[in-house]
C-alpha cells in the first residue's frame, strides 16, 4: 500500500501547489504508516527536495510526448502509477492540472474523490476529508466509501512541516494513449505573480472611481510584493483585466493577507477571498460590510490612505532587511 | 452540432446557509434556487450561440428530483430546444457523472457544456468525470471557444495564464467566465419554455462513490480592529508584529 503524489512542474521546477500537495500526502503517509510516492512527469530540476516534505520515492516520468499538458494522457500516466505502487491514496493540489486530472482519474478508478480539501483525512471512523463548501460559507465533512480514495488540497490551506526523508528517484515509464487534444500555444500573463499562488493580495473596488487611479494600488502590491485583484464590475467594465477578477464568479483565493481597497464586501466578493488568512479593509463608509469580514480596517478616503501605506510599507522593508 | 448542456440547480448566491438534521442537510427553507451561474450564464449562453451561427440542437441535462423543474424550464427560456431530467437524488459527483455518461452514450453528442463548478458543492469534478466515462477530451476551464467544422480552438485557464488548445468533437468542457454574456428570458421564451418537451427518465443504476457526513459553519469572526487614517504606520506594525502576514 502506498500513498501516491501528483507533483506537477512548470518549466522544469516544481510548482508551489506540487509542493503542498507532497507535504500533504507526506503527513498523511506519516498518519496512516504509509509510504508516499511521488509521480513527477517532465523535465524536473530540484526532485530531491520532496524528501524534506517525507516522500520517499520519487516517479519520474520523461518520455517524450508529455511535453505538452494533456490531462488524457496525464491520468493515464497517474492510473499506471497507481497499479505499479499498489497506491490506495491519490493526492493532487486542487489547481488548474488538478482540475482537469483528478475528476479524469477518479471515473477511470471508480474512486471516491474530494476536491479542495483545507486539512488531512479523519481516519478515525471510515476516511473522511474536510473541504469548504457553499463558497467558503461554511464546511462539509466528506466520506470516502470507495477502496481507492483520490483527494485534491486546496492551495495554502495546510502547514508545511519538515518531515525529512532521502528520497530515491526512479525513471518511470507506460505507453502513452493517443488522445485528440494538441496544445497550440500558451500565453502567460508575463511573469507577474500568479494571483492564485500568491502570499499577499492587494485588491481593489469601484471605490477607485476609474482606472487610472490603480496606480497607487499597483505601488502597494509592489511595496508588499503582492498580486493584485478586482471586484466583479472593475473587471466588467473593462478597468482591469478579467482575470484579476475575484469573487463567487470570478477567482478563489486564499493569501495570507488581504487588501480590499473601495470593495464594498458584497456576499459574492466575500465568497472569493473568505479564506483568506488575515483580511484588511480600507473604505469611506464605516459601515460597509467589509469590515464584518476583516480582521484590520480603516475608515478612510483610499486617495489618501494608500499613498501614506504605501510609503509605510517602504519604510518599513527598508529597516527590515 | 448537438450540443448537450448540463445544468444543477444551485441556492442564490445571498442565501442564508444554514443546516437541519443533525447538521448533515443543507437548510432549504426560504431559500431561492436558481440555475448554476456557470452553467447558465457560460455553458447555455455559448451553446445557444453556435446554434445560431450554425445550426443544430441545445438540449439541456439535470440529475436531479422533481423540485429542479423550475430552473430546467429557465434553461428552456433562455433559449435550449429541450429538455431532459433524470430522476435520482444522489449528491456524488460521480454517480451524477455515471448517469450523464450513461444518457451520452446512448443519445450521442458533438459537445458537452458543464460549468466550471457548481457553487454549493464547488466540486469541479463532474465535467471531467463524464469526459473519461466516454473517454473524450476534456477541457477544463473555457474561458473562449471557437468552432471550424469538427475541430473547436480553446482558451482554457491555467495557473497565471491562458492556454489555447485544439480538440476534435466529440469533447467535453467546463464552462468559466469570458465564453459568454448571460442573457435574460424574455416573454416569448418564457412562454415557449412551457410547451418545449422536458423527458424525465429512470436514472441508471450506480453507487455513491462519497457522501457528506456533516457541515459546520465557520467560526465567528472577531471584530475588526480599526486604525485611524492618519496612523498608517500602525497598521503596517500591527501586520507585522500581531498578524505576522507581512
Ligand atoms: C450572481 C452574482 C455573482 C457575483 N459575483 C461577483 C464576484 O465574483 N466578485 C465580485 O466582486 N462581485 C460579484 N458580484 C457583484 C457583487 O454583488 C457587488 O455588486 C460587487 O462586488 C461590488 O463591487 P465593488 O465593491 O467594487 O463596488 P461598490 O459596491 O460600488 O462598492 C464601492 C465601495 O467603495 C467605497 N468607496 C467609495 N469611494 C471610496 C474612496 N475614495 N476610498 C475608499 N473607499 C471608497 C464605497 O463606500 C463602497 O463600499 C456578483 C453578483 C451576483 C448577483
Ligand atoms: N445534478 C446535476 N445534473 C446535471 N449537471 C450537473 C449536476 N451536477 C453538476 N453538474 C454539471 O457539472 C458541473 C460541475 O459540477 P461539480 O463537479 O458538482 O462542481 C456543473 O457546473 C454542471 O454543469
Amino acid at each position: 500500500m502506498s500513498i501516491l503524489i501528483y507533483a506537477e512542474t512548470n518549466n522544469g521546477t516544481l510548482t508551489k501547489n506540487a509542493i503542498e500537495a507532497a507535504n500533504y500526502g507526506g503527513l498523511l503517509a506519516s498518519k496512516t504508516g504509509n509510504k508516499a510516492i511521488a509521480l513527477v512527469i517532465g523535465a524536473s530540476n530540484g526532485l530531491d527536495q520532496l524528501g524534506k516534505y517525507g516522500i520517499s520515492k520519487v516517479l519520474h516520468f520523461t518520455n517524450s510526448g508529455t511535453s505538452d499538458f494533456d490531462p488524457q494522457k496525464v491520468t493515464h500516466v497517474v492510473a499506471e502509477a497507481v497499479k505499479s505502487e499498489n497506491s490506495t491514496i491519490v493526492i493532487f493540489a486542487h489547481d488548474y492540472s488538478g482540475k482537469s486530472v483528478a475528476p479524469r482519474l477518479s471515473a477511470k478508478l471508480d474512486a471516491g474523490l474530494v476536491s479542495g480539501a483545507i486539512a488531512l483525512p479523519n481516519t478515525e471512523n471510515g476516511f473522511s476529508v474536510k473541504k469548504a463548501v457553499f463558497s467558503g460559507k461554511a464546511f462539509a465533512e466528506v466520506e470516502i466509501l470507495t477502496s481507492t480514495k483520490i483527494i485534491s488540497v486546496l492551495p495554502n490551506s495546510v502547514e508545511k512541516v519538515n518531515n525529512q526523508v532521502t528520497a530515491e528517484i526512479v525513471p518511470f515509464n507506460t505507453e502513452l494513449p493517443s488522445t485528440q487534444l494538441k496544445v497550440k500555444e500558451i500565453k502567460k500573463e508575463s511573469t507577474e505573480l500568479s494571483l492564485t499562488e500568491a502570499d499577499i493580495v492587494v485588491s481593489a473596488g469601484r471605490g477607485l472611481k476609474g482606472p487610472e487611479n490603480w496606480g497607487m494600488i499597483e505601488d502597494l502590491a509592489h511595496a508588499l510584493g503582492a498580486a493584485t485583484a478586482c471586484s466583479r464590475p472593475v473587471a466588467d467594465i473593462g478597468w482591469r483585466p478579467h482575470h484579476e477578477h475575484v469573487g463567487q464568479t470570478g477567482l478563489a483565493i486564499r493569501p495570507n493577507l488581504y487588501f480590499a481597497i473601495g470593495i464594498s464586501g458584497a456576499i459574492q466578493h466575500l465568497a472569493g477571498v473568505n479564506g483568506s488568512k488575515i483580511i484588511v479593509a480600507i473604505n469611506t463608509d464605516a459601515e460597509a460590510p467589509f469590515f464584518k469580514a476583516a480582521d484590520y480596517g480603516i475608515i478612510g478616503d483610499a486617495f489618501d490612505v494608500v499613498p501614506k501605506l504605501v510609503e509605510a510599507v517602504k519604510k518599513f522593508k527598508a529597516s527590515n532587511n | 452540432m448537438k450540443i448537450l448542456v448540463c445544468i444543477s440547480k444551485a441556492p442564490d448566491t445571498t442565501s442564508k446557509i444554514a443546516f437541519t438534521d443533525n447538521n448533515s442537510k443543507f437548510d432549504e427553507n426560504g431559500v431561492q434556487f436558481i440555475v448554476n451561474p456557470y452553467d447558465e450564464w457560460y455553458a447555455l449562453v455559448r451553446a445557444l450561440e453556435i446554434k445560431e451561427a450554425g445550426g443544430g440542437n441545445v438540449t439541456i441535462l439535470n440529475v436531479g428530483g422533481a423540485d429542479n423543474d423550475p430552473i430546467i424550464r429557465k434553461a428552456l427560456a433562455i433559449g435550449a430546444d429541450d429538455a431532459v431530467r433524470i430522476e435520482s437524488s444522489t449528491e456524488d459527483a460521480l454517480s451524477v457523472a455515471k448517469q450523464i455518461a450513461e444518457y451520452t452514450k446512448q443519445n450521442t453528442f458533438d459537445m458537452v457544456f458543464c460549468g466550471k463548478e457548481t457553487i454549493d458543492y464547488n466540486g469541479s469534478q463532474v465535467a471531467g468525470m463524464v469526459a473519461e466515462l466516454l473517454n473524450v477530451p476534456f477541457v477544463s476551464l473555457a474561458s473562449k471557444l471557437s468552432l471550424s467544422g469538427n475541430t473547436a480552438t480553446i482558451e482554457r485557464e491555467i495557473e497565471g495564464g491562458v492556454e489555447v488548445v485544439e480538440v476534435t468533437t466529440p469533447f467535453v468542457i467546463s464552462a468559466a467566465k469570458g465564453m459568454a454574456e448571460a442573457r435574460i428570458p424574455n416573454m416569448r421564451g418564457i412562454m415557449a419554455a412551457r410547451t418545449k418537451p422536458l423527458t424525465v427518465l429512470p436514472a441508471y443504476s450506480s453507487q455513491n462513490a462519497t457522501k457528506v457526513k456533516a457541515f459546520t459553519l465557520p467560526p465567528a469572526k472577531s471584530a475588526c480592529k480599526f486604525v485611524d487614517a492618519s496612523n498608517v504606520e500602525e497598521l503596517v506594525s500591527l501586520l507585522h508584529n500581531e498578524a505576522k502576514a507581512i
